[in-house]
């Protein structure tokens, strides 16, 4: 017989319009409104149509976003709330972990909390002197058992908590991401009790965000998504489904906000060559620029100043005063995001692909290739293709031109596409940004894409830095590790 | 519903964990501690006497020997009233952590809250007594050249009077968690019942043959008294205990017993109607 069987269960909250925040009893008995407003004017649904067996012994794990109906799931079976409609059954005594200590009263001593907590959870008076000892040395308060509990440190009040809850003697053990709490040793001792619960054939019912935990620990698992019960089984196997679609949500995010940036680029481009003849007749308006240059980029200047000078009402006027004082900026490393450059060739549109097209989640390891299109106004002979990789707290993890690398441009002209390939990324797990540039030798920006490039890149191993070089362990055969159980590495 | 009934009874070992984990709450950490069960009933009348026989006369209409007495026969359960109503009606808010978080029976809130005033009611009652001796015996002594000779102001209650006693005790308990079950419940989706309520005690308070006997009131307002359930139970405190005679209000009592145990069961359904809403709207 299993120890938990949920049938069908659906939980519909009911949520109020704000409306109903000002709707007190005063307005509810004037407009006689009382029964109807105990009734719900808008649901929503925490848990939909979910179905989950588990077996006696077990230990189950069930995983999933925020707000995906895990904790309700876990009310329910702990009988705190009734499901709207399905069936719970659950079989034995039930101690549930949902918030440690949450009879506490503070003004009252450990010992008084503990017998009090106790009888809340089921045991009888005489149950608690029996394991009073064996709970006051779990949770490591035999100095401070006769305190008030207000004078606890929250580490305290929770191992008390714990202690308690798992000497119940529950046959069926709900836990609700509560491992969080407590130092190192307390953490180990808590996995400890869970293992032992697991020997002695108790169920146990584990809701947590530590995927590792729930491979590690569970013989099944169930993913919630939304209220609804994405997929059951190996516990390997959900994970792994789950991480899949967390990558893909994250890919989709990182996506949407791409397409923000290259939004902005449309409102922020750098100003195309409006006034043809202006140009040819190139007065020197930036000696700097002027003195570097050959005339034909004199004249691009000129274009910049020309129309910053006619149109200083409109907002491009603005973008392109920001991009005269941006470009070149005073530090390229200090610049917050955004674009600037001349325009006369433009970064039209970046894409980030993985080994399978268009992607913005990647592995450490995976090739990962930045197409550019690129279109010159005019054919032009001094320019250079930039690139460089930022970690989110500005560390410039790689940056590289084609200048650098010494290739002379020879010529650019009309629509072109340029590809960066990176065969392995070997960038440890984190958030990193993208710099893509078009510039002349000197620096001069014809189109500077500063940060406006996200990607992610994720990884199995919790490995320390930026760059993870490919490498491999060597010993000497008197030095052994165990065999890797069911944890498995890509 | 039945079956809820049952399971309150089958808690009663939690029930009593948690009066006493009330009581002990309460006074710890204050100097005096659990004395001040007997002390707040005591200061408390201080401050009625004081008020209502220094500051205001009284007048023609309340006549009565030894008023302090009189007064605390009313005030003493009423204060278990009062305090019962705006702490039970709060009882499930303030336990919310429980409901949420820990499989437990809504309904034992709103008892211990309604006990636990009960006993600092009964911890007040040694106080009543021994007003009772002290103006049931003549007094007849000089101290430092002050002689004080007095009559007995009144008579002891008799035996067939006291055994009422108990019995009035049982109905107010059971008519004060009747409307403890139908506020707390309320006051879980209406917030505004505990101002309210606050308020109304007081009104209530005055408008109920405390501080004043039933004798006082016009006739013309007596429909009202007659309606005002705790009039009824102040009465029966005031007839066994202060007046001499026997007891002759016993049959609003009964009435008000019935009445009080068909609020109970009227309370308890609507409280188990809304029960499941608790964990969530709490």
């Amino acid at each position: 017989m299993p120890a938990i069987e949920l049938h069908h269960v659906s939980k519909v909250y009911r949520r109020h319009g704000h409306r109903r925040q000002f709707a007190t009893l005063k307005s509810a008995l004037l407009t006689g409104s009382l029964v109807r407003h105990l009734q719900p004017d808008e649901s929503f649904s925490a848990l939909s149509d979910v179905s989950v067996t588990v077996p006696k012994g077990a230990c189950y794990g069930v995983i999933g976003r925020n707000g995906s109906g895990k904790s309700t799931l876990l009310k329910i079976v702990a009988g705190i709330t009734k499901p709207t409609s399905g069936s719970v059954r659950v079989g034995g005594r039930v101690s549930a972990l949902i918030e440690l200590g949450a009879g506490f009263h503070p003004e009252i001593s450990g010992r008084e909390n503990v017998f009090i907590n106790g009888v809340m959870l089921g045991l009888s008076r005489r149950e608690i002197s029996d394991r009073f000892d064996e709970i006051v040395e779990f949770a490591e308060l035999e100095d401070f058992i006769e305190a008030p509990v207000k004078t606890y440190s929250s580490g305290m009040y929770m191992r008390l908590g714990f202690a308690v809850a798992t000497h119940v003697d529950p046959d069926v053990l709900l836990v609700d991401e509560v491992l969080a709490v407590g130092d190192e040793g307390f953490s180990l001792k808590c996995l400890d009790t869970f293992a032992e619960f697991k020997r002695r054939g108790k169920t146990i019912l584990l809701v947590t965000h530590g995927l590792a935990m729930v491979e590690r620990f569970c013989d099944e698992a169930v993913w919630l998504e939304a209220g609804q019960n994405r997929t059951t089984g190996d516990p390997k196997r959900v994970v792994q489904m789950y991480l899949a679609d967390v990558e893909q949500a994250e890919d989709q995010h990182l996506a949407a906000e791409d397409a923000k940036a290259q939004q902005t680029l449309v409102t922020q481009a750098p100003p195309e060559t409006v006034s043809e003849p202006v140009a040819e007749s190139a007065a020197p308006a930036r000696p700097e620029e002027a003195s570097g240059g050959s005339t034909a980029e004199a004249a691009e200047v000129v274009e910049v100043v020309e129309v910053a000078e006619v149109a200083e009402v409109a907002e491009v006027a603005e973008e392109v005063e920001e991009a005269e004082d941006d470009a070149p900026p005073p530090d390229m490393f200090t610049a917050k995001s955004g674009r600037w450059g001349s325009g006369a060739v433009q970064i039209e549109k970046v894409t980030l692909e993985g080994d399978r097209g268009s992607a913005h989640v990647f592995h450490t390891g995976d090739p990962m290739t930045i197409r550019m299109r690129i279109r010159a106004a005019r054919p032009v002979d001094d320019f250079a293709f930039g690139v460089s990789i930022f970690s989110t707290d500005g560390v410039c993890c790689y940056g590289t031109n084609t200048y650098i690398e010494e290739m002379e441009s020879e010529s650019l002209e009309g629509e072109a596409e340029v590809v960066f390939a990176i065969e392995r990324l070997d960038l440890v797990e984190g958030t990193y940004k993208l710099d893509v540039a078009v510039h002349k030798r000197d620096g001069f920006s014809y189109d500077y894409h500063r940060l406006l490039y996200t990607f992610r890149v994720k990884s199995r191993t919790k490995d320390a830095g930026i760059y993870r070089p490919r490498h491999v362990w060597r010993f000497t055969d008197n030095v052994r590790f165990k065999e890797p159980d069911n944890r498995s590495d890509d | 519903m039945l079956s809820n009934l049952r399971q309150l009874f089958r808690y009663r070992g939690l029930i009593q964990i948690l009066v006493v984990r009330d009581l002990k709450a309460r006074y710890r950490g204050s100097v005096l501690g659990a004395l001040w069960s007997f002390l707040n009933p005591l200061l408390l009348l201080l401050v009625y006497s004081f008020v209502f026989t220094v500051l205001f006369s009284r007048g023609e209409m309340v006549n009565i020997e030894p008023y302090a007495v009189f007064m605390f026969c009313g005030l003493l359960p009423w204060t278990w009233f009062s305090s019962s109503l705006s702490e039970g009606a709060n009882a499930l808010l303030i336990g919310g952590n429980l409901i949420k978080k820990v499989m437990f029976p809504a309904e034992i809130l709103p008892v211990v809250a309604v006990l636990s005033n009960m006993v600092h009611f009964l911890f007040g009652l040694p106080i009543l007594i021994g007003f009772l001796l002290f103006y049931a015996v003549p007094l007849q002594f000089s101290l430092f050249g002050v002689t004080i000779d007095r009559l007995a102001l009144i008579r002891l209650p008799g035996l067939t009077e006291l055994v009422w006693l108990p019995f009035i005790v049982v109905v107010q308990f059971i008519l004060t968690l009747g409307f403890v079950m139908v506020l707390s419940a309320l006051t879980v989706h209406f917030r505004d019942i505990k101002d309210l309520l606050a308020n109304l005690l007081t009104l209530w308070f005055f408008a109920t043959p405390i501080i004043y006997p039933m004798s006082a009131v016009p006739a013309g307002g007596k429909i009202f008294y007659d309606l005002n359930p705790f009039s009824h139970l102040a009465i029966s405190y005031q007839e066994i205990l202060f007046y001499d005679g026997p007891f002759g209000h016993w049959k609003w009592l009964l009435a008000l017993a019935v009445g009080g145990a068909g609020l109970f069961l009227l309370g308890y359904w609507l409280f188990d109607r809304l029960r499941d809403s608790f964990a969530d709207e709490v």
